[in-house]
């Protein structure tokens, strides 16, 4: 990875020597090795530029904010696989000036989730370095060695494509790793698979813990209205929502329907969730719905019509089964 | 804040017997906004409206809640009523306290409660209602059939004599349908040919007419007065306009093993065909599946013995793209096929024929020339059994559940034109029902009994088999007689049941218009709008709608050409004002709504927004008010709420949930 990264400087030197970009939207080195987080890099300034297996946070979102202007230049975004689908559904919404931006796709083995690593009893890390797939880990204690595909993130475990959408430029892709074989519906089958009423107490368990922190629909590319409902008092929706105890639940059940049909399923939500609430499977089970009902293909089918599709009846048809 | 009345209607006994309406405008006088607050005995005749109007001046009242049947019925009027006492039409609300309310519930008390709780409703929805201006739209002074049977023709005839433009859509090479396949027509006994194709050629040549023959309705967009239409003209392979119909392609084709469709498949074509000899137009068409020349790149003897260079082996199918006002639908009919139906053996035995294979060999020009012979080995069949309902009125689940309307009618036809034909034959009926409503239907049927001797038998076929001597043994049951009967016979003839043509299903999801489980489309009200769809602007006629012999089929023909008519006279339409705005404010320009909108409503704008604290350009969705239909679909696709639809905005959904939700604590 560090050999990546440092290829990675020169392609950002040679990119801003060229004048083909003025900023760069990247990942910053933390205290600790594992806490790198967004950045805009400018006048070609990259220190503490780093690209490390920490640097699982999908970058697509700030290009809202960033390409707006259009005299501030082009800004360069670097983009893993998963990034550039919610990349992508940015541009086809419109929601970012894509003139302003210079897409460059770059090589992900899987990244890494530091939780994992502190829940298997790693305590005090100082400082973390790679080699190929091991992660040698400096603490307070000693020196430790893992392996990282160990403690990949949740959304690397089901890692289903490699493919790059919507970049101007693919650099060093072909040292991608391989996608994950884990079935990413497994989980949501297992959730079908529960009657309404432990389906409730599931959600109702998982919801509960939310401290309505709005990381989630923050970090969404999905969620990328001007104006959120749930900030518009006009809308009314975040008064119904919070009338009892169950406005959490209605939040995220509510977000779920808003982004029914354009979640990329990059994993985001779930990633950056405080409170670890698994709610990218709210989202894959609309995912899984849209696939089943009207297959692979259609990529607006909440949003086209086609004489094929599935009657309204089907929800009811199905849900018949399903008690 | 609003002045409201509230109107309660008894609709005679209608509502006051299963509500009690005094208490109902007793209850709604103390919502939000309620100042006045009455029943009548029939809030929709004169007095009624006049009560609305003189309570609207006295009151000072600025919005209506009408509390009675649906709107369907007498939205208008009281919009009218309220419009006539100075108030906008768009401050009434509805409350359907008939249809949705006494009608359906038994209980006094249950239905008092509920129509309380819908008046409810619509008066926290009239305390958020804004005063509406209709826009209007033009018409485009052409219609389209879909379908070129006799149900087309006559609708297209009835429209273009009208003056209008009227363009006719056949997915055969040829119009003319059903009826050119019959050999004579009940009651009278006319030739089918001898009446239908006069008006075959009429069509043709009516200068208002255009036909679109071996074509389909690709795609329909737009709504009543502006549909545009994207039509598919199949490759035909023979260019129309050099083709001068001699005939001579269709006698040189050396592939003989295609199907002749329009005789049932009892005879053989060629692979250029033209269906019969009076098709229109005189045009043939290749049957690629079948032509050695598509199949395998030898031949093309056709071409080379056109002596107008007709055929075209390269030809593409073609798009045509046409506004309407109107759009009629006539896709007739079909028979079901039969496989659920092995007790009468019509898979295994040649001479089990269906009656419209019946038909085709009692015609002149059908694979017999009109002699009736059986096709196993063409000798003339002695005894003939035809068998009733087939598939009709069938609660079995094999067939339909309908009466196929024509098949007592035709039988007795055939019976009756068999026993003329060759009075040495005997012909029996096994029926369930004989029904014969209609002028001079059962004189008819009479006539076949009484004076053609045929023999009716009520009951139903158990069983048709093979004597092995070539006779076909059909055992069936007599009921009158209470006894089992096998008769020995040479040919059966199964009345099988009719069902709505195949393309009706994809056709009504096209044109969003409803149809029943049987796939026939539905009228806008069974009584009264007979043949208009609910769907506005689409028209039915013929059998589409439901079973309809020749008469009805006519007749209906005519009534949808007036109603067609009645529209296309019109110059402009009044639009619903009940459009979507966008919020500029809110609007991320995400185009969802774009990509959801059925009319192509929605464009981007790149517009000034200055929300106080934000000043920018930005890319927001702009509503063609002129081409919105007020669907819906973009405000529910809209994420964050700036889609919304006049006169039902969210707020208002909302508050009228909230109101049916509220706990009265009672």
């Amino acid at each position: 990875m560090q050999m990546i990264a440092e290829k990675i400087k020169e392609k950002i030197k040679e990119l801003t020597e060229n004048g083909k970009i003025s900023r760069v939207m990247g990942w910053k080195k933390g205290l600790y090795g594992y806490d790198s987080e967004p950045f805009v890099f400018e006048n070609g300034d990259l220190r503490d530029f780093t690209y490390d297996a920490f640097s699982g946070a999908n970058l697509c979102k700030y290009m809202i904010a960033q390409s707006k202007n259009d005299g501030d230049g082009k800004i360069l975004v670097l983009l893993k696989p998963c990034d550039t689908w919610g990349f992508e559904l940015l541009d086809k919404e419109h929601r970012i000036k894509r003139e302003n931006i210079y897409a460059l796709g770059i090589p992900c083995g899987g990244m890494v989730d530091i939780e994992k690593i502190k829940k298997s009893g790693v305590k005090g890390i100082t400082e973390i370095s790679e080699k190929e797939d091991t992660l040698i880990l400096k603490t307070m204690y000693g020196e430790k060695e893992v392996n990282k595909k160990d403690y990949l993130l949740d959304k690397c475990l089901v890692c289903s494509s490699k493919e790059y959408k919507d970049c101007d430029e693919l650099f060093m892709t072909d040292l991608c790793g391989d996608t994950a074989e884990y079935d990413r519906f497994e989980e949501v089958e297992k959730l079908e698979k529960l009657s309404s009423s432990e389906k409730f107490e599931f959600w109702r368990s998982q919801l509960e813990k939310c401290i309505r922190c709005n990381a989630c629909r923050n970090v969404c590319p999905a969620c990328s209205c001007v104006k959120c409902v749930f900030d518009n008092d006009n809308s009314g929706v975040a008064a119904k929502a919070n009338a009892n105890d169950f406005e959490e639940n209605l939040f995220h059940i509510i977000r779920a329907f808003h982004v029914c049909g354009r979640c990329v399923d990059c994993g985001e939500c779930s990633r950056v969730c405080p409170q670890n609430i698994p709610l990218h499977l709210l989202n894959r089970k609309y995912i899984k719905d849209i696939k089943e009902l009207y297959g692979d293909e259609d990529e607006a089918a909440l949003l086209t019509f086609t004489t094929e599709d599935k009657e309204p009846s089907v929800v009811y048809e199905r849900g018949k089964n399903n008690v | 804040m609003q002045r409201i009345g509230v109107f309660v209607c008894w609709c005679g006994s209608n509502i006051a017997a299963t509500v009690d309406v005094k208490k109902v405008a007793e209850e709604l006088k103390s919502e939000p906004g309620v100042v006045y607050s009455a029943d009548y005995q029939y809030m929709c005749s004169e007095n009624g409206q006049n009560l609305i109007k003189s309570a609207i001046k006295d009151y000072s009242l600025t919005g209506i809640v009408v509390c009675s049947c649906s709107p369907r019925m007498h939205e208008a009027t009281f919009r009218k009523t309220a419009s006539e006492a100075g108030i906008n039409p768009y401050m009434v609300e509805i409350a359907n306290i008939r249809e949705q309310c006494s009608w359906i519930h038994k209980d006094m008390a249950t239905a008092t409660q509920k129509a309380i709780i819908l008046g409810r409703a619509a008066v926290a929805k009239v305390n958020l209602n804004t005063p509406l201006t209709e826009g209007e739209s033009p018409v485009v002074k052409r219609a389209l059939v879909i379908g070129g049977g006799i149900a087309g023709i006559q609708t297209a005839l009835d429209i273009a004599d009208a003056g209008y433009k009227v363009d006719i859509v056949e997915k055969k090479p040829t119009i003319g349908g059903k009826m050119a396949q019959l050999d004579k027509t009940f009651p009278t006994l006319d030739c089918a040919a001898c009446i239908l194709t006069p008006k075959m050629v009429e069509a043709a040549q009516h200068e208002n007419i255009t036909l679109y023959t071996y074509s389909e309705v690709e795609e329909v967009k737009g709504y009543v007065g502006n549909f545009d239409v994207k039509i598919r003209k199949k490759a035909r392979y023979v260019n129309e306009n050099l083709c001068t119909g001699c005939g001579e392609c269709t006698s040189k084709c050396p592939s003989r093993k295609g199907l002749n469709e329009f005789n049932m498949g009892l005879d053989g074509r060629g692979a250029i065909y033209i269906p019969f000899a009076q098709a229109i137009p005189n045009v043939p068409v290749i049957d690629t599946a079948q032509c050695i020349k598509f199949k395998t790149g030898k031949c093309g003897l056709c071409q080379m013995n056109c002596p107008s260079k007709a055929v075209d082996f390269s030809q593409k199918d073609e798009f045509i793209d046409e506004k309407y006002g109107a759009i009629v639908v006539a896709t007739g009919f079909d028979i079901i096929t039969l496989e659920n139906y092995e007790e009468y053996g019509y898979s295994m035995y040649k001479d089990v024929v269906t009656s419209l294979e019946f038909e085709r060999l009692m015609n002149a020009a059908g694979p017999s020339k009109g002699h009736l012979e059986r096709p196993s080995d063409h000798k003339q069949p002695k005894t003939i059994v035809f068998v009733q309902c087939v598939g009709s009125r069938d609660t079995t689940g094999c067939g339909k559940e309908y009466c196929s309307k024509i098949c007592c009618m035709y039988t007795a036809k055939h019976a009756m034109l068999t026993r003329e034909k060759y009075p040495d034959t005997e012909v029996y009926v096994f029926y369930i029902d004989v029904r014969t409503p209609g002028k001079n239907f059962d004189e008819f049927y009479r006539r076949a009994v009484e004076q053609y001797g045929v023999h009716y038998i009520k009951g139903m076929v158990g069983k048709v088999y093979d004597d092995g001597q070539g006779h076909l043994m059909v055992r069936g049951s007599d009921l009158l007689a209470n006894e089992q009967l096998t008769i020995k016979a040479d040919m059966v003839v199964l009345a099988a049941a009719t069902k709505a043509d195949e393309s009706a299903r994809k056709l009504g999801t096209m044109l969003t218009a409803s149809m029943d489980t049987n796939d026939f489309f539905t009228e806008a009200h069974p009584k009264l709008r007979p043949v208009e769809s609910p769907t506005a602007g689409v028209f039915l006629s013929g059998f589409c709608q439901g079973p309809k012999d020749i008469p009805e089929t006519v007749a209906q023909a005519g009534a949808a050409a007036a109603k067609v008519i009645g529209l296309l006279a019109k110059n402009k339409l009044k639009s619903n004002p009940c459009v979507a705005r966008a919020d500029s404010l809110i609007c991320s320009g995400c185009s969802n709504c774009e990509k959801v909108c059925p009319f192509g409503a929605i464009t981007y704008a790149e517009t000034d927004v200055n929300d106080g604290t934000v000043r920018e350009k930005r890319r927001v969705a702009v509503v063609n008010e002129a081409v919105c239909k007020g669907c819906g679909a973009c405000t529910v696709a809209c994420p964050s709420g700036a889609m919304d639809l006049k006169g039902f905005t969210n707020k208002q959904i909302f508050a009228e949930v909230d109101a049916i939700c509220r706990q009265t604590g009672e």
